[in-house]
């Protein structure tokens, strides 16, 4: 699905990953834990195809092709989605406006005729469902006056409304409760399928409760120092991250 | 002075001129013409015309239409711009035309004519309501208006009556280099109520110039829904001044909605009376060489008056917008709550836009606020759409037609926001935004 190979990049002149490699397989789930500032974020926003990061030297193959040649909406078309820490609010045009826009860019690049008007709606409300979303919010303008656990669980129903491969999200615990944190999880759960591949960009251990990971890979200082099972992050919760610049220093 | 070619042309009509009869009236337009023979068309040396200027229309020397030699019109174009389930009253290059327009079911309370029409019949009504919003305004525009007036339309709305249905007026412009040059009336007694939409049109590929004033008078808790669509055509000239007179607790809710011509000019002045509640809502689009000006001014006069003002702009190409937003709060206007907005937003390098907001306090209990910003298209929100699988060119028109089309949905009237809606798709041709999404 996804080869990372010794990535190295660059925001302005300040070197922020330092050789990452990583490989994930067709319906892994792996998550990405860090201190701030460990280049967790840019990570996820290289690889959605954000301006302003400069790759100087790694590959990134996706899906056998070369994901960094791609802008960002071939990568979404493609199958790559970013679920937002900061989903942006876009007063103006509405949930369901953009929903319609974005899935017949996605069909219509993967040779699909454009969904009609009763379908699309039956597919959504469905979809709308699964992130316990009140219909009405369809109608609303992109998360605007949304509040936290609202506009990430908006993140969920466009995720599942586009059906991708690779799905990043980006700290999307981040502010949440505990009943937003169960439903955000649920709706990834439901997701999770034998072709569909995870990256959990987290600060903290306790999405992991929700959504079981696969590997679990420690990024410090723009590289992965550490990697490991499950159990990687509960004893980083116990241990803190203290205990990585530890193992880091005695390693140095 | 070129303004001289101007006035020989015009003066020579005086005797056709609407109310010619009426002593009082060729004073007033004696007044006005000897006015604007001293000053001309306004000059960007005047502070309030500084971002306009209008000296090319003195060598274009637009002629007077006349009614005598009436146009050729196609009906099935000016049918397309009239809005479903109103009055009517058209008014083709500067003259009304009543089979054209529609005003069946009126009340007979209500009148609702053309200006010539009711200087012969109702000349007292015209001689109290004509120039009285008048009275803190002076350019160069004005008094030719009022010197050489052809028509306009006349509406007058007694006491507590609410109207059923809105009345349209339709400028409509049919005549290569001519000038309409119109002056309307309005006046809604006490109590009264009504929603008055004003469009200007012009058939499409012809250059002309209109000069509308519209006056508006608002009786004691009055209210009017006024909106102002300006599609002229492309190479048309549009001088639109709407001057609005409130009296106490009247209520006066307006959007501007400037599209057309290729240079536009809107000014929209209001005085409040005590306790009056005015609301201006504008929108200016413009592209290629397009230059449109909005120029509002808000005299809170009287205690406890609130005033709330939304202006946006989207310009593109080398399109130029201007707006001047000046609210004065007199000494006597005490409790004033007044604020204004306006934002702007440039789709290209060479685009511009001049912003002024200009606040006058001259009363020490007031609470006003104001807010000026120009800006590009935000990249966030640009990439957040992209990351979607949405193109770059149809993220940048989705976040630009929300950004006008916020301003639309304010619009109550149903019938003239699904127009209104339409105007702003076709500007942006190729877009990716599909009317049936919406």
């Amino acid at each position: 699905m996804l080869k990372i190979e010794n990535l190295h990049v660059r925001v302005e002149d300040k070197p922020i990953l330092k050789g990452i490699s990583l490989h994930i397989k067709p319906g892994e789930v792996h998550a990405i834990m860090g201190p701030n500032g460990s280049g967790k974020s840019t990570l996820s926003h290289v690889l959605a195809g954000r301006d302003g990061y400069e790759v100087t030297s790694g590959t990134v193959i996706y899906k056998g092709k070369n994901l960094l040649d791609m802008p960002p909406e071939e990568r979404a078309r493609e199958g790559v989605f970013l679920a937002f820490q900061y989903p942006v609010e876009i007063p103006g045009v509405s949930n369901v406006y953009l929903l319609k826009a974005a899935l017949n860019a996605v069909r219509k690049h993967r040779g699909l005729p454009e969904l009609d008007a009763f379908d699309f709606l039956q597919m959504i409300k469905a979809k709308t469902k699964l992130v316990e979303m009140d219909e009405k919010f369809l109608y609303r303008a992109v998360n605007e006056g949304f509040s936290g656990g609202e506009k990430k669980r908006n993140e969920i129903l466009q995720m599942a409304v586009l059906e991708p491969s690779l799905c990043i999200l980006d700290e999307t615990d981040s502010g949440l409760d505990i009943d937003a944190l169960k439903i955000v999880s649920d709706g990834v759960n439901s997701l999770r399928s034998a072709d569909r591949s995870f990256i959990l960009v987290t600060h903290y251990q306790r999405l992991l409760d929700y959504i079981k990971p696969d590997q679990v890979h420690v990024l410090a200082q723009g590289r992965i120092v550490k990697t490991g099972d499950a159990s990687l992050a509960l004893e980083l919760e116990e241990r803190g991250y203290g205990w990585i610049d530890q193992t880091m220093g005695e390693a140095a | 002075m070129s303004a001289t070619s101007y006035i020989e042309r015009y003066q020579s009509l005086a005797d056709k001129l609407p109310g010619h009869n009426l002593p009082w009236l060729n004073a007033v337009r004696q007044l006005a013409s000897g006015s604007f023979e001293a000053t001309g068309f306004p000059s960007p040396r005047e502070e309030e015309w500084k971002y306009t200027n209008v000296t090319a229309l003195e060598k274009k020397l637009f002629a007077p239409s006349s009614i005598s030699t009436p146009s050729t019109i196609d009906k099935k174009w000016l049918e397309t711009h009239k809005l479903a389930d109103t009055w009517s009253l058209v008014l083709v290059d500067g003259y009304f035309n009543p089979e054209l327009s529609d005003l069946v079911g009126l009340t007979e309370k209500v009148i609702v004519t053309g200006i010539a029409e009711a200087l012969q019949s109702y000349p007292d009504r015209v001689k109290a309501l004509l120039g009285t919003t008048l009275e803190k305004e002076s350019h160069g525009f004005l008094a030719f208006n009022t010197a050489y007036f052809s028509d306009g339309a006349f509406i007058d709305i007694p006491d507590g009556i609410i109207l059923a249905k809105p009345i349209q007026i339709l400028y409509v412009s049919t005549r290569n280099e001519a000038l309409s040059n119109t002056r309307s009336l309005i006046s809604l007694s006490s109590n009264a109520n009504g929603k008055i939409i004003e469009t200007f049109i012009g058939q499409p590929n012809i250059s002309y110039l209109t000069a509308a004033v519209t006056e508006i008078q608002l009786g004691e808790n009055a209210g009017l829904d006024h909106y102002k669509l300006q599609v002229e055509s492309d190479k048309a000239y549009h001088f639109g001044g709407v001057y609005v007179k409130q009296e106490k607790t009247s209520r006066f809710n307006q959007h501007n909605l400037s599209f057309g011509g290729l240079l536009a000019r809107n000014e929209i002045h209001v005085e409040l009376a005590k306790a009056a509640e005015c609301e201006m809502n504008g929108l200016f689009l413009a592209k290629n060489r397009q230059h449109v000006d909005n120029h509002t001014l808000i005299h809170h006069v009287e205690p406890h008056g609130i005033s709330r003002e939304t202006y946006r702009g989207v310009l593109a190409d080398r399109a130029r917008g201007v707006f001047q937003g000046r609210i004065v709060v007199h000494p006597q206007a005490q409790k004033t709550s007044a604020e204004m907005n306006n934002r702007n937003l440039l789709l290209s390098e060479d685009a511009e836009i001049d912003a002024k907001p200009q606040l006058e306090i001259l009363a020490d209990d007031v609470k006003c606020s104001h807010g000026v910003a120009v800006g590009q298209l935000d990249s966030e929100s640009i990439f957040y759409l992209v990351s979607r699988g949405v193109d770059r060119e149809t993220a940048r028109n989705m976040l630009t037609f929300a950004f006008a089309n916020e301003m639309v949905e304010k619009i109550v009237l149903e019938s003239l926001r699904g127009r209104v809606q339409e105007h702003l798709l076709n500007l942006f041709p190729q877009t990716g935004i599909r009317r049936d999404w919406l």
